[in-house]
């Protein structure tokens, strides 16, 4: 049963990266890759970790893609045109591609070669009392310096768009003076 | 044969009690219309709906006939696939939320008097202790339902940017940006009760407020009641934070385009969030089901305790739906800078300072 819905989410997922790519309307690939979120939290969810599942959707598919969202509506943008000179991409995406491939060949033949070695699925790692506990004990640096970094960020941010402002106000003022 | 019974009996079962919920809250929200379209007609001194059956009882219904045979209209230069999209979106994230629900407390077989290895075939009802009235008791219950609500926002967004429409998309553009920032309070304004009830399951969460009408979190977290309900009114779309579509502005906002069924998913997909913003209310700071008393005349777990606090339940939850369409019948709407200058300076302030007062009092009391 779980390997089943493992391989209807995984393909779903996959089919909306292809179109996610694929499209040239960047909405329509906006939505393919809300899409792969979404599958990508059912999968998560089919892997007993429904907190990371939850938080999944919440911050990617809830909050980022919908500013995504919203400045594709504000912009209006036209369809994509191929542009010539990304023609370079093409090889180091294929390059990279290749890298990906080699890599899942790599997992399928560790896990044929080691598969009497049964790991123990472990319910309880993916709840969010354990995840808590975990972070606000073993991983409390990590999670504070990610903290301080995302303050940074809005700090920033701010400073920014304040900056902005002042400087047009001084624009203003100078052209009074004179 | 028999294993074939055993493996999806519990599919069934859970299909079936999807089934029934799914149902009865859309009969509830069926009729929510009706209440909402009756209580405003006395509040405004009209008499509302009374011709489709006695009392206008079968008024929904009429609704939903008239909604079903109106032509269905796509704008010229739409774009299509995503117009047609967009209700579904709306109507599926509102209701993917009813299967964590706590309708009610759990059936213990023992106390209730029940076996049920007899009553059904195969063994199927060997080893079941108890009968949840939840459909999921999912861990994180609490975010489950902010995650779902959250992506609902792109069935409105959607909606205005495919409509090839200029109202429309004012809509969706005010939409998306209000339920951005109010899903940052509402948010906020839950972590205290989550703080006090030590889990996100909405079941503990009731059981953390049993026993006595004081230990309801309303009395506790009564700032971040008012966080919560202010919020739930603006991620709604509901008066006075009907900007998405108010009619006086843009004339029917994000649905300016849509007809038929199409108008109705949408329609739909609006009460029942309101639905499921006041099961939230209940469960968070109401106590859910629970009924103060109640234990003293019937046994807990027995079926007439189950049934009394399913009432229970539903009654608070209409007392929110009743406070909705109050509100719709007395404020006017706000202007749409003062919804944002409301909701980023004096509601996220509010409910943060609301979770460091709850961290500092539940430091002290544990400490």
């Amino acid at each position: 049963m779980a390997t089943a819905l493992f391989f209807i989410f995984a393909g779903f997922a996959i089919a909306c990266a292809i179109s996610c790519v694929y499209h040239k309307n960047p909405l329509y690939s906006a939505i393919s890759l809300i899409g792969v979120f979404i599958a990508l939290a059912c999968v998560y969810l089919t892997l007993a970790a429904p907190f990371i599942a939850v938080v999944q959707i919440l911050v990617y598919a809830g909050a980022i893609m919908v500013l995504v969202v919203f400045v594709i509506m504000l912009l209006n943008l036209e369809e994509e045109s191929p542009l010539n000179r990304l023609r370079y991409l093409y090889g180091i995406g294929g390059a990279l591609g290749l890298v990906l491939l080699a890599q899942t060949f790599f997992i399928f033949y560790a896990v044929t070669k080691n598969q009497d070695k049964n790991l123990k699925p472990d319910d309880s790692v993916g709840q969010t009392l354990n995840i808590g506990a975990a972070m606000y004990t073993e991983y409390l640096l990590p999670v504070e310096i990610v903290g301080i970094l995302l303050l940074m960020a809005i700090i920033g941010a701010m400073i920014m768009s304040r900056r902005l402002r002042r400087a047009k106000l001084e624009l203003v003022v100078d052209n009074k003076e004179e | 044969m028999e294993s074939i019974l055993q493996t999806t009996f519990p599919f069934a079962v859970i299909g079936i009690a999807i089934f029934l919920a799914f149902n009865g809250v859309l009969m509830i929200v069926a009729y929510t219309v009706l209440a909402e379209r009756k209580v405003l007609g006395w509040i405004q001194g009209r008499i509302g709906p009374n011709r489709v059956g006695p009392w206008g009882v079968l008024q929904p219904f009429a609704d939903l006939l008239k909604f079903i045979f109106k032509e269905e209209i796509a704008p010229d230069k739409s774009t299509k696939f995503v117009y047609f999209l967009a209700p579904f979106v709306a109507l599926t994230c509102a209701l993917m939320p009813i299967i964590v629900y706590p309708f009610g407390p759990p059936i213990n077989l023992e106390a209730a008097g029940i076996d049920l290895a007899a009553l059904l075939p195969y063994g199927l009802g060997e080893g079941i202790k108890q009968i949840p009235l939840t459909i999921a008791q999912l861990d994180v219950g609490v975010l489950y339902i902010l995650a779902i609500t959250s992506v609902g926002v792109y069935g409105i967004a959607l909606a205005g940017w495919s409509s090839n429409s200029k109202y429309s998309l004012f809509g969706g553009l005010r939409s998306s940006a209000q339920m951005i920032s109010y899903e940052l309070a509402m948010g906020a304004s839950v972590i205290g009760v989550v703080m006090l009830a030590g889990s996100l399951n909405l079941n503990e969460i009731i059981y953390a407020q049993i026993h006595s009408p004081f230990k309801w979190f309303i009395i506790p977290q009564f700032i971040g009641f008012i966080v919560f309900l202010i919020a739930a009114f603006a991620e709604t779309n509901r008066v006075p934070f009907d900007l998405p579509e108010a009619e006086t502005e843009i004339v029917a906002g994000f649905h300016t385009e849509y007809s038929a069924l199409k108008f109705a998913l949408f329609f739909m997909a609006e009460y029942v969030n309101m639905f499921t913003v006041s099961v939230m209310g209940t469960v968070l700071f109401l106590g859910g089901w629970y009924i103060p008393g109640l234990s003293y005349i019937f046994e807990p777990g027995s079926i007439p305790y189950a049934i009394f606090s399913h009432v229970g339940f539903l009654l608070k939850i209409f007392g929110f739906l009743f406070l909705y369409i109050w509100v719709r019948g007395t404020l006017p709407r706000f202007r749409f800078d003062q919804l944002m200058t409301f909701g980023w300076k004096f509601l996220l302030p509010l409910s943060l300072a609301n979770v460091i007062l709850t961290v500092i009092i539940v430091f002290l009391l544990n400490r």
